[in-house]
């Protein structure tokens, strides 16, 4: 396993499009919380951020976690680009020819997924321990390190939605047609959520009873958005009389389903690897 | 002797064509192969086979003693197939390093066998900034960097200069008098009698021939005759048994006499004296690998 790591890891380390997209994707994450601990004059009002609760434990866990979900289209383009490029310059034909099977040739290419959703689930997990330690009201112990769930649901979350780039990556060999792919499919997704909240079921819980099965909806599931959450937010939604429940926790299923389309996901790289002649 | 790989009819078909059909052959340490056939015979895939990368219809092979899976066995083999691929944003060395890492070898000898293809000087160039003949240089180094027991090389030459021709040439044979297996891929007979004692003829997937190169025609070669009397040339050549068939060429001034025994140059030319037969041309060849090339595949389509 540390031999297939230190074999991506070489591919890697020397390819220049891949620094940069991971500096601009770990640069961001400090960014946005830089943004939001700087005071701002906004119509004349002073505005900060940071006062609105945003960064109070345990909230701060679920929100930089939604947020930095956003930013995992860079880390995205670095695994499709890190896969067609095997392709096209036909070094995995080389790679399989020096030795290495196309097993481990898929395994090295999870492992390096793995190491990326890991690598950004301790990098936000810095970020807010830092930005809950400066800004949060509460530095209770028992309240730092409680809702850590949606550290783990964030980490399965990378997780999945890496492998299906993997995927789509082996699947269609060049990455700006994966990339295009990748955003077809969540139209279509949206679109068939669409369908049958709408037109077919009629229900909005019926309707996600399904759709919680697909796979860019189950990743979604993972870390909801988190702002209905917030108490400025609620207050305003109870002075409106307006009731605004939402389920916001991480369910043992959802990890499940995501989990499930990681291994298929996997498995169907490696199927299609084996039946092609390269 | 050691056997290194072994093929028991294995075929490819892709889609509706068969590519290469129930070839079977044996590669033994020591000798150097060469795999002959014409543009689109089945070489490269057939190679593929073996190296991994293109899936088999049917039939079977096996690496050595046939106890490691291929992929292992890969490790012990260096190959270099079609264009040279790397990496074209990492340096020679660079390159070499991962080689080393996906073989699990040392990475000490990367200078050593830069050295041997004369790249010892660029290992810190980007691999995008060479020439073809440099890459394929390179190719090679990479595929020697485990001293491996076999040494497969396809159209090595390809779309390179004469220099680089030459120059590839050198290396392979540098390496062959080391003992090295080589297995050779090319549609270029001189190449291939330049450097191989073995051959495996393909054409259209099927196997012609295989076996050693001077054993695919088993005549003794012919004699190129002019005197100034031809009539009389002709009928001392034909009287005396010794010869197949006697003709004169029309195109050509001289006369072909195709041998069915071992005669020397000088022993027809005394007996020929002796009978007042005085000759302005002798020549005594051969045929090249070419010429029993074309026999060899014109006879089996015909």
């Amino acid at each position: 396993m540390l031999r297939l790591l230190t074999i991506e890891f070489e591919k890697l380390r020397y390819s220049k499009s891949a620094k940069v997209l991971s500096i601009i994707y770990f640069g961001l994450f400090t960014f946005i919380a830089l943004i939001a601990s700087i005071r701002f004059n906004l119509f004349g009002a002073e505005i900060h951020i940071a006062d609105q609760g945003i960064f109070n434990f345990p909230y701060i866990w679920h929100f930089n976690t939604y947020c930095a979900a956003l930013l995992k289209i860079f880390l995205a383009i670095v695994i499709v680009s890190l896969i067609s490029n095997e392709y096209s310059n036909r070094t995995l034909k080389q790679n399989l020819i020096d030795g290495l099977s196309k097993k481990e040739f898929i395994l090295s290419k999870f492992y390096t997924v793995v190491s990326f959703a890991f690598i950004s689930t301790v990098f936000i997990f810095i970020v807010s321990l830092i930005l809950g330690l400066i800004f949060s009201d509460y530095t209770e112990i028992g309240i730092i390190f409680s809702d850590l769930e949606h550290l783990l649901a964030y980490f399965v979350k990378l997780l999945g939605f890496f492998t299906f780039c993997m995927f789509l990556g082996v699947l269609v060999k060049r990455s700006a047609f994966a990339l295009g792919f990748l955003f077809v499919w969540w139209i279509v997704e949206s679109v068939v959520v669409g369908i049958l909240r709408f037109l077919v079921i009629n229900d909005a819980t019926k309707t996600e009873y399904i759709t919680q099965f697909f796979p860019l909806e189950s990743m979604s599931n993972l870390v909801k958005q988190p702002l209905t959450r917030l108490n400025v937010i609620q207050s305003a939604a109870n002075q409106l009389q307006t009731d605004i429940a939402f389920d916001y926790a991480v369910h043992w299923y959802q990890i499940l389903i995501v989990l499930g389309w990681t291994a298929l996901f996997v498995w169907g790289s490696l199927a299609i690897l084996k039946s092609r002649d390269l | 002797m050691k056997t290194i790989l072994t093929l028991n009819n294995i075929t490819k078909k892709f889609g509706p064509i068969t590519a290469v059909k129930d070839l079977s052959f044996t590669i033994e340490k020591g000798n150097v192969y060469g795999i002959l056939g014409p543009n689109g015979s089945g070489k490269s895939t057939t190679l593929g086979m073996v190296l991994n990368v293109v899936n088999k219809t049917s039939g079977d092979f096996h690496w050595f003693d046939g106890s490691d899976s291929t992929h292992e066995a890969l490790k012990k083999v260096g190959a270099i197939i079609e264009s040279p691929n790397f990496y074209p944003y990492m340096t020679a060395a660079q390159n070499l390093n991962l080689v080393c890492k996906i073989k699990n070898v040392a990475q000490a000898k990367i200078d050593e066998k830069l050295e041997i293809v004369g790249l010892l000087d660029r290992r810190d160039s980007k691999f995008q900034s060479f020439s073809l003949g440099m890459k394929q240089r390179l190719a090679i180094a990479s595929a020697l960097l485990n001293d491996p027991e076999i040494l497969i090389l396809d159209e090595p030459t390809n779309g390179l200069d004469p220099q680089g021709i030459h120059q590839i040439r050198q290396i392979i044979k540098k390496i062959a008098s080391t003992g090295t297996t080589i297995l050779l891929a090319s549609h270029l007979l001189d190449e291939v009698e330049k450097v191989c004692n073995h051959v495996i003829i393909i054409r259209k997937g099927v196997k012609l021939y295989s076996g050693p190169v001077d054993q695919l025609n088993a005549n003794h070669g012919y004699f190129e005759l002019k005197s100034s009397d031809m009539d009389k040339l002709q009928t001392a050549l034909t009287e005396n048994g010794l010869f197949d068939s006697v003709k004169k060429n029309p195109e050509e001034e001289y006369m072909t006499a195709i041998l069915s025994k071992p005669v020397e140059a000088e022993e027809l030319n005394r007996m020929l004296i002796q009978k007042d037969i005085i000759l302005t041309h002798l020549v005594k060849r051969k045929e090249s690998l070419e010429q029993q090339f074309l026999k060899l595949t014109n006879q089996k389509s015909a």
